[in-house]
């Protein structure tokens, strides 16, 4: 039963790390697919 | 044995289900669209499209007058003078350029950034909504229905595996805190990217009728964050599984006899089987391919256009013949991005809904399917003689090694 809470908490853990890091690297998904991330000024 | 067959006679079960999937979603006229052409006499226009093709079009029929619109999309070099009428256009009509759009011949310049922006209409695209919406959908409910009721009928007429032998009392370890820990990672995720996938895919059909527009924006934003962000989980328990039991699940001799019969399903005793019996190693191994397969697409479609697979899969697979051999014919080598996600996401979702049905009957066995079988990664620590009936080799291993152990030796007299 602890191995079991303990996975799942992992997996909450888990999914918020990787949606800052995705975020870090430029892959948020609220900014990705946005005109200010997309468009190019020049 | 007895329990050990049901996840083989499952697997088969589910091998069957994708095999008609496959057969009746390929062979469709969604999927073969050219088959389904119709005829029409295009001789009073020149070839170019008639009243008759708009008509059906309309009516959501299909058409072959591709070829005449795609290939009617202004000429630059027969434009007007400048000084003369339609100069400006550079010969080129507004029809000329929404269909050199649509067919993607046009001379699109933008300022959004990324490798699919220049496309502004993918007409491509229609084949792939229709199979999502129609085949996919339909036939892979059907099979995760269908898996459901055949587990329910089976528990109707077997009932709960039991324990044959009389119970010792005493308890063996199965899994240690780690494997169980892995094993729960990957089922969590497994359950919780399943149920946000299911969403995605049907809950336009099934939610928005349900609860309307706006808890279903609501929903279904929550379950794109899920889906996207637990498959990390996913995909590192499938690494922790793989490296902590692939030892246990390479086939060997034991395997063998355990298939001939058939896992006790026809009489004769529990076959005698190590750590994984033929059964569980073709549920392990499923899980490993089909999860790996899962993963490959799923992170082609976390990326956008980062990562296109099926150009040079199915390049790959025309050079082995093996599509013609099956009545497919050549499959497509240059693809715009946007199909790339299209077979992405439709390979996603069927490998998903297979491997979606093989769990559930992995989730049935190892549950009230069978008396003694959640101890296993519930505590676990597993009775003796459910041990002995279903792992008889591995319990021998197992006894061979706490005699053999230090503390246990027999002091020399």
């Amino acid at each position: 039963m602890k191995a079991m809470i303990l996975g799942f908490i992992a997996i909450a853990v888990i999914a918020v790390s990787g949606d800052l890091i995705m975020d870090q690297m430029g892959w948020s998904a609220e900014e990705q697919g946005s005109s200010s991330s997309n468009v190019r000024l020049d | 044995m007895r329990d050990a067959r049901n996840p083989l006679c499952f697997l088969f079960v589910a091998v069957l289900a994708l095999t008609t999937l496959l057969t009746a979603g390929f062979s469709s006229p969604t999927f073969a669209q050219e088959a389904a052409e119709t005829e029409i006499d295009r001789s009073a226009t020149g070839g170019a499209t008639t009243l008759e093709d708009i008509m059906r079009r309309q009516q959501g029929l299909q058409t072959n007058d591709n070829a005449s619109r795609a290939s009617n999309v202004g000429d630059p070099s027969a434009a007007a003078g400048l000084s003369e009428q339609l100069g400006t256009l550079g010969g080129a009509s507004d029809p000329d350029l929404w269909r050199g759009m649509r067919f993607n011949a046009a001379d699109v310049t933008t300022q959004v950034r990324g490798p699919a922006s220049e496309v502004l209409i993918q007409d491509r695209g229609m084949w792939w909504l229709q199979f999502r919406e129609g085949p996919l959908l339909t036939y892979g409910g059907y099979l995760l229905l269908g898996t459901l009721g055949f587990l329910l009928l089976f528990f109707l007429v077997r009932g709960r595996v039991r324990i044959d032998g009389e119970k010792t009392g005493r308890r063996i370890e199965r899994f240690k805190n780690f494997e169980r820990f892995g094993h729960w990672l990957l089922a969590g995720s497994f359950i919780l990217l399943g149920i946000t996938g299911l969403v995605s895919l049907m809950g336009r059909k099934f939610l928005i009728p349900a609860f309307g527009h706006d808890a279903f924006a609501w929903i279904a934003g929550y379950s794109k964050w899920v889906h996207n962000n637990v498959s990390w989980a996913f995909m590192i328990a499938l690494v922790m599984i793989f490296v902590m039991w692939v030892v246990h699940n390479l086939p060997d001799k034991t395997d063998i006899k355990w298939l001939a019969k058939g896992g006790g399903l026809f009489g004769g005793g529990h076959p005698p089987a190590k750590k994984f019996n033929a059964g569980q190693k073709l549920i392990f191994w499923s899980v490993i391919v089909l999860g790996a397969s899962i993963s490959v697409s799923g992170l082609s479609l976390l990326f956008p256009f980062e990562l296109p697979l099926f150009a040079k899969t199915f390049a790959v697979l025309n050079s082995t013949g093996l599509p013609e051999m099956l009545g497919f014919g050549v499959l497509p080598e240059t693809m715009t991005p946007h199909e790339e996600m299209q077979y992405a996401q439709l390979w996603h979702a069927i490998v998903s809904f297979v491997l979606m049905a093989i769990i559930l009957a992995h989730i049935y066995i190892g549950s009230v399917g069978m008396e003694g079988a959640y101890d296993a990664m519930g505590s676990g620590m597993v009775e003796e003689q459910w041990a002995k009936e279903h792992h008889s080799l591995w319990v021998e291993e197992v006894q061979k090694r706490e005699r053999d152990a230090p503390g246990n030796a027999t002091p020399a007299e």
